[in-house]
């Protein structure tokens, strides 16, 4: 039998060709995707994550988990879309209009997308309406919007704005981060949520979508 | 008398003063969110000269360039890549033309945006777009490389090499660091003030410093902490005015001048070498930066 507690140790340790490794002999002996994903890998995550958070590790070793992950998850992918098992939630993400920096965004988008959510990412200079389309037309329970640029945040409030225009703003819930965002600033805007950092956001994710 | 470089200045003088911000204050000027700074080095020319010259009337000793963003990298984001050597070149011929002889040129050369060990750049490619850079602001009349806002080893090690190969210019390098939960100061990467110091040092930048961050009083440990590791190494510190906040709709800087100017006495006693501003300063801060650094050295020579 394939030790998963290795796969959770590889992805812990950003050792992607390991977890890729593990991950295939886990499923040639038939395990279930559904419990790898739940025992071995949210649980890896939710470590690394948790590191990051007490700044015991960096950017780079969560950038390196989240690859690690992330081959592991192609591999699981097919079967559980196979099996007709349905993800955490779905999350579209993007950097808001007028703002081009994508570091904090792609670090928000890996930690989801580990934590077993399906992420759409949009990429950034992402304008109001491009956000309205994907609600309206797709399945959404989260956007989650970044912004770098305090000169950028504003385009927060146009989003939300725009979405409660189109009549869908409760459709979502609707997350925020970004280095000068604040509680008052989420508040002030009508968010449903900040976070300070990408771990944050899977906690926060989580909650709202369980309340 | 135009000097040499900043070595040189620091042979007679411990203290040296350096500009405040420029972006923010585009921002008060009108520079709309998601247009390009560098850009106006072309279209509002008068009004990056100004702020240069707003500087330079101060009495600073060195002066910085508009080009922060002007990597080729960046500039692609927004489809300028092919206008880098231009705007670039543009940016230190202005802070030049401020400048004259008063002060010296430090060329603005900033991140890329991208994480090397993403794969997205290659190493080549970002050091190819920072050669171009530094060579276009040495073209310009720069006087230095300052290669700042850094958090990543390696791409501030590429910038640096890239300064050193390729211009015959002294090279500045400042990193952002960020308090961690244990109290001591790291980049996002997790770089300490030592580690930087020790691979920049050795990559052959001359000068090494901290910017940007949570205010003045928050460069005063990062300061000790260079310090214990090379007594001598001339540093820079060009703190934020504070974290921004959105008030009304508007961004503002917290700290005022006189709160800057403060926290002076203990940065000079921790051994900084060149004091300046970034987000959010402005003339104001960096005149009360000044004239308090010049009490205290009054006070107790």
């Amino acid at each position: 039998m394939t030790d998963l507690n290795k796969l959770n140790e590889s992805i812990i340790s950003g050792d992607l060709n390991t977890s890729v490794q593990i991950t295939k002999e886990a499923l040639a002996e038939k395990t279930d995707p559904q419990e790898i994903i739940q025992k071995y890998m949210i649980t890896a995550m939710d470590v690394i994550g948790g590191k990051f958070e007490r700044n015991e590790v960096f950017v780079p070793e969560l950038l390196m988990a989240a690859r690690a992950m992330k081959g592991s998850l192609e591999l699981l992918r097919p079967l559980l879309a196979a099996s007709g098992i349905e993800p955490q939630g779905r999350v579209i993400i993007g950097t808001v209009k007028g703002d081009l920096h994508d570091i904090g965004k792609n670090l928000v988008a890996s930690m989801l997308e580990g934590s077993g959510f399906e992420v759409d990412n949009m990429g950034v200079d992402v304008p109001s309406d491009k956000i309205v389309a994907a609600v309206q037309s797709k399945e959404i329970d989260i956007v989650a919007l970044s912004a770098l640029l305090t000169t950028t945040m504003p385009s927060m409030r146009d989003v939300i704005e725009a979405l409660k225009e189109a009549g869908v703003r409760d459709k979502v819930k609707v997350i925020i981060g970004g280095p000068a965002v604040t509680q008052e600033f989420c508040d002030q805007i009508d968010a449903d949520g900040y976070s300070e950092n990408a771990n944050g956001a899977v906690s926060l994710a989580r909650k709202l979508l369980a309340s | 008398m135009r000097t040499t470089g900043i070595q040189e200045l620091l042979k007679s003088r411990s203290l040296l003063f350096c500009d405040g911000a420029w972006g923010t204050i585009f921002q008060f000027a009108g520079l709309k969110p998601g247009e390009s700074c560098e850009l106006w080095n072309r279209d509002q020319r008068k009004k990056v000269l100004e702020v240069a010259q707003s500087y330079v009337d101060l009495g600073v000793d060195m002066i910085e360039t508009n080009s922060f963003r002007g990597n080729g990298i960046t500039l692609a984001g927004i489809g300028l890549e092919n206008d880098a050597v231009e705007l670039n070149r543009l940016a230190a011929e202005i802070s030049r033309e401020a400048a004259g002889d008063k002060c010296l040129v430090l060329g603005s050369v900033g991140p890329t945006g991208k994480i090397l060990m993403m794969g997205d750049v290659s190493e080549n490619e970002m050091y190819d777009t920072f050669a171009e850079q530094v060579h276009a602001l040495e073209q310009g009349g720069a006087d230095a490389i300052c290669i700042e806002t850094m958090s990543a080893l390696d791409e501030a090690e590429l910038a640096v090499k890239a300064a050193v190969e390729n211009t015959d210019l002294e090279v500045v390098c400042t990193f952002t660091f960020v308090k961690t939960m244990s109290g001591d100061y790291k980049t996002v990467m997790g770089i300490t003030p030592a580690q930087m110091a020790e691979k920049l040092l050795s990559a052959g930048a001359s000068i090494i410093g901290t910017n940007c961050g949570y205010g003045m009083e928050a460069m005063i440990p990062i300061v000790k902490a260079f310090r214990d590791f090379d007594s001598n190494i001339p540093l820079l510190v060009q703190a934020n005015a504070g974290i921004p906040k959105i008030e009304d709709g508007k961004t503002v800087f917290p700290e005022t001048p006189d709160e800057m100017a403060g926290h002076v006495p203990d940065l000079i006693d921790a051994g900084v070498s060149i004091i300046g501003g970034c987000c959010g300063t402005t003339p104001d801060h960096i005149t009360a930066i000044m004239n308090k650094a010049k009490v205290y050295h009054t006070a107790n020579s």
